[in-house]
């Protein structure tokens, strides 16, 4: 029954590591995920949806022995208060006892207490729209006073991590996050554009600055080109790249590539780290502590998976390259898979950077370069055609601009893509400066992102799509 | 939590009944708290909703467990209609207290929504249903088998394809979910509801001289029981039989020649298509711009109701929140309107959409109806309602052919069987679908197995070349539990009845030549 006294978090740790090890489970791991969120969406210049959550989940991990191994109990539960911790401690520790030993068993990770355990959990509320809110307004007023439409969507959450240990970890994350997103289309709904960014708190979003570019880019859309389906000199702003990179991001598992099954295996069997992907000097980097990008700096892992490892939770996460001057270096990894594939223990961490050693300038400068070629917004409904090389099928969409001569001359419609991320990290002939960027297919799940825009010369439009 | 309270289920004679974990939850008592406030506060309208899901993963790797885990996600919503806008607010406490507090909160953001909305919110009218209690079609809570059986079973499962020739790896998954919900509004409706689904998957992996591919099961999740593991539902042992022998026949076929072919596509394929194409495209909310900013609008505007050609005159598609094992199926959507069944495409043309109380209302005469279908859904206690997609289904023809007949109509095609990748644009015009076996048909036989094989085309292009549907005999009730949608980004279970049909030309591409 979970109607009861609502315990802190930190309480919620220390008691259900209590009442583990009264339950005789030889190690346990609490973790207390603390959030609170606000959003507003909006379609045809005016509100649709809003709302205001608050949430709270207990994962609690327990571990026994199973004869030469240790088996583990994995249960969840949000709400959980004073009275409903002591069945879910127990449900976990009677989980165990009835599971087989654990194949990727580790010690449970030990240590003290970090910074900021005391603290209360962060919370946000609908007041972080203080200043956007009447700006979105006006942006919708002017929107249909001259004759075009807006949708969008903001959001703003705040996580506070909570993980301690029978080994003496106690550790907290709070993570801010947020994101604005907002498409325009004509008044006919011929023509669309889209801007869209990560935030930490909505003090950096500038509502009119955002409206006045997909102004602009409505601008560009005012002369329509039909292109026919082929290979394209293509400009991919960092936005696109990002959504592509992530994709490979979330491919680079080490023991899926230890078995073969993954564009990262080596067809002579293990993985292709050591190869040289690129002959340019592509550098993919994940950083827990990048400026302006942070996220946790340990180990998070609410399951066992072939990325994540429950034992691991709280391992120190450091800065990791997984592609160095365009070679592989790491894969993810846990301390178990690390074992399995005999390369470094590189766990995931929750944000990346792509960077190419000596790329300037910005998208505008690539596009002045472009005699005769495509400059994209964002790309949507990505998915693996092809694990073994990688190749996905998308879309393009809300915005593909013909470029003659260095300039935007006019819209072009929409194409389905299929391309490798790995080949064109390969395939690219110039690249811009790094600079923060939002994935617009997988940005709600994984903004903490930055890349370049990249020149293509050949990026493989299969056919025409006729959305506008 | 093998076997522990919060899995107790209990059986009025052979017909599941609501969790009594979930009926000792002070439901009443916190949405008339909630309702009073939202009254006291102004609201012109309030709903309730005290919703519990419970799931649980078990994945295994070569046989072995790799993760299980458990999980249970309560708390209560408020959503309210104040002065013309819509605000809701989410919490997780069960006290009058925090009941109160969401809905002050929910009137709160509607206030400050208040600044950027021009629409006044009205709703469709629903008749009041009193305190009324649905369950649906399942034999044995997933929830009350021990981890340890569903890994004894999976593992057994597991087991049997490795030990055929050629099979490197295998990976077991399933995922259970019951969910709860208890909802009451203003107008006086009040309802109880269980939910039961379960999403079984196996996959062998191949690795011969450098070259790797994989073959999963067909079987879709379903609502149903655990019983749906042990054979009830589907055939498992027949399946796993004969996988390894078509991942090995996968991997020595030849690369298939692009071009345009004639296609049989079996259920266990078209469901996806379906869900895509047409589920997605006659959803209300996308054709009027709601996604616009997401996951999309759709072709099909309502100005084009009755009118647009969808597809060839065998194509008759239906919206349904009624069918028995339906991931959509419900007996009261999330606005309190009761489950229904109509048409979407009728004789190729479209005649109607999935929609909620709002869109209803305020489309009323272009629609012919000023009812909602009911297909409002939130996944969770801490999202808002919003149109989601019921069960979308393709009719078979009374009497129609079988899948080998409609095999022996083609002279040079190529039968696609299991659904893998799948992508479609923002208005569901172009769409490529691959799927886990492509068997070539020469003179309407089967002749061998094809690799690296996409079919792409445009929708009303597609359904415009389906020439035959197969009969009641070929129809499966397919589907998924991850269908993504709205912002912040909703998951709802969703289940797509098909039979096999046969389509004229269709665009296949050569996937390794798409890279080259």
């Amino acid at each position: 029954m979970t109607v009861g006294v609502q315990l802190t978090a930190q309480d919620t740790v220390e008691k259900g590591l209590e009442l583990a090890a009264a339950a005789g489970a030889d190690g346990c791991v609490v973790l207390v995920d603390d959030s609170s969120s606000a959003n507003l969406r909006w379609a045809n210049n005016t509100l649709t949806t809003n709302g205001v959550m608050r949430g709270s989940s207990t994962t609690v991990i327990a571990t026994v022995g199973a004869g030469e191994g240790t088996a583990c109990g994995v249960v969840g539960q949000s709400a959980v208060t004073a009275e409903s911790l002591a069945e879910l401690v127990s449900s976990a520790v009677a989980a165990a006892r009835s599971a087989d030993p654990a194949e990727d068993t580790r010690p449970l990770v030990e240590g003290g207490a970090g910074p900021r355990w005391d603290d209360e959990p962060g919370e946000t509320s609908v007041g972080v729209y203080e200043s956007f809110a009447p700006a979105l307004g006006e942006a919708l007023r002017r929107a249909s006073k001259e004759n075009r439409w807006l949708y969008g969507f903001a959001d703003h959450q705040i996580t506070t991590t909570y993980l301690g240990s029978s080994t003496g970890l106690r550790l907290r994350h709070e993570q801010p996050e947020g994101h604005v997103t907002v498409t325009a289309k004509s008044g006919d709904l011929s023509q669309s554009a889209w801007v869209g960014s990560a935030t930490r708190d909505f003090t950096d979003v500038d509502v009119t600055a955002l409206d006045a570019e997909l102004v602009r880019r409505l601008g560009w859309a005012q002369r329509t080109v039909d292109l026919p389906a082929g290979r394209y000199h293509t400009v991919v702003p960092a936005d696109a790249v990002t959504d592509l990179v992530t994709y490979l991001y979330w491919t680079m598992g080490g023991r899926d590539a230890h078995e073969g099954r993954t564009v990262f295996s080596n067809p002579s069997g293990g993985t292709r780290v050591g190869e040289q992907l690129s002959p340019h000097p592509v550098t993919l980097r994940s950083d827990p502590h990048q400026p302006g990008c942070e996220s946790a700096p340990f180990v998070t892992a609410h399951r066992s998976s072939s990325e994540f490892s429950v034992f691991d939770n709280g391992l120190t996460l450091r800065a990791t390259d997984w592609i160095r001057g365009g070679r592989l270096e790491n894969l993810l990894q846990t301390r178990f898979s690390a074992d399995l594939t005999g390369l470094a223990v590189t766990p995931w961490i929750e944000s990346y950077s792509l960077e190419v050693d000596g790329g300037t300038g910005s998208v505008d400068d690539l596009v002045a370069g472009v005699d005769d070629g495509l400059l994209l917004t964002c790309l949507w409904y990505i998915r693996v055609v092809d694990p073994q090389t990688l190749l996905l099928t998308g879309l393009t969409r809300d915005g593909v601009y013909r470029v003659e001569n260095g300039e935007v001359t006019g819209a072009v419609n929409n194409f389905r893509f299929n391309e490798s991320p790995v080949d064109l990290l390969a395939r690219f002939t110039q690249a811009g400066a790094t600079v923060p960027a939002f994935s617009r297919e997988w940005g709600d799940e994984f903004p903490r992102t930055s890349a370049p825009p990249l020149l293509v010369p050949d990026f493989n439009m299969s056919s025409v799509s006729q959305a506008s | 939590m093998p076997g522990g309270a919060l899995r107790a289920s209990t059986k009025v004679g052979d017909v599941p009944a609501v969790d009594d974990s979930f009926l000792a939850l002070p439901r009443r008592q916190l949405a008339d708290a909630a309702l009073r406030r939202a009254k006291d506060l102004g609201a012109s309208f309030a709903e309730f909703r005290l919703a519990r899901v419970r799931s649980e993963t078990v994945a295994l790797h070569d046989g072995v467990l790799e993760g299980a885990s458990d999980s249970s996600d309560l708390g209560v919503a408020v959503r309210v209609i104040h002065q013309g806008t819509w605000g809701f607010a989410a919490g997780v406490g069960l006290t009058v207290d925090e009941a109160v507090r969401v809905a002050e909160e929910a009137v709160n953001v509607a206030q400050v929504a208040r600044a950027i909305n021009s629409e006044p919110i009205e709703l469709a009218p629903e008749p009041v249903y009193d305190d009324v209690t649905w369950v649906s079609s399942y034999e044995l809570d997933p929830l009350s088998v021990p981890v340890a059986g569903k890994v004894a079973l999976l593992a057994d499962y597991s087991r049997r394809l490795l030990d055929a020739d050629g099979v490197d790896h295998v990976d077991a998954r399933v995922m259970s979910i019951v969910e709860n919900k208890y909802y009451a509004n203003s107008e006086g409706t009040s309802t109880t509801q269980q939910r039961v689904r379960i999403g079984p998957s196996l996959e062998a992996f191949a690795v011969v001289d450098g070259k790797f591919d994989s073959m999963a099961t067909c079987a879709p999740p379903a609502g149903r029981g655990w019983e749906y593991l042990t054979g009830t539902g589907w055939d498992w042992d027949s399946e796993i039989a004969q996988i390894p022998g078509w991942l090995a026949d996968k991997l020595a076929a030849p690369s298939v020649e692009p071009g345009s072919y004639d296609l049989v596509i079996d259920p266990t394929n078209l469901w996806l298509t379906i869900h895509e194409s047409i589920g997605h495209a006659t959803e209300l909310d996308r054709a009027l711009g709601y996604e616009a900013n997401y996951a999309g609008t759709s072709f099909a505007t309502i100005d084009k109701v009755g009118t647009l050609t969808y597809g060839s005159p065998v194509m008759h598609v239906t919206g349904d929140r009624t069918v028995e094992h339906g991931l959509a199926t419900v007996g009261y959507d999330d606005e309190g309107v009761a489950g229904q069944r109509w048409d979407l495409v009728e004789d190729g043309i479209l005649v109607g959409y999935q929609i909620d109380r709002r869109m209803a209302r305020l489309n009323s005469d272009r629609l012919g109806t000023a009812r909602s279908n009911g297909c409002a859904f939130a996944d969770s206690p801490g999202h808002i309602p919003i149109q989601r997609m019921a069960n979308v289904s393709l009719q078979p023809a009374p009497g129609g052919p079988s899948t080998e007949e409609l095999i022996g109509r083609v002279e040079n095609g190529i039968y696609i069987v299991g659904d893998r990748s799948w992508s479609i644009d923002m208005q569901r015009y172009n769409f490529q679908f691959t799927g886990q076996r492509f068997f070539k048909i020469t003179d309407g036989k089967l002749d061998g197995q094809l690799r690296d094989v996409a079919y792409q085309a445009t929708t009303t292009d597609f359904w415009g070349s389906m020439e035959a549907v197969g009969g009641p005999q070929t129809y499966l009730l397919a589907g998924a539990f991850n269908c993504g949608k709205a912002q912040p980004g909703q998951v709802a279970p969703v289940s797509h009845g098909c039979p096999s049909a046969l389509f004229r030309g269709v665009r296949i591409l050569n996937t390794t030549q798409e890279r080259a």
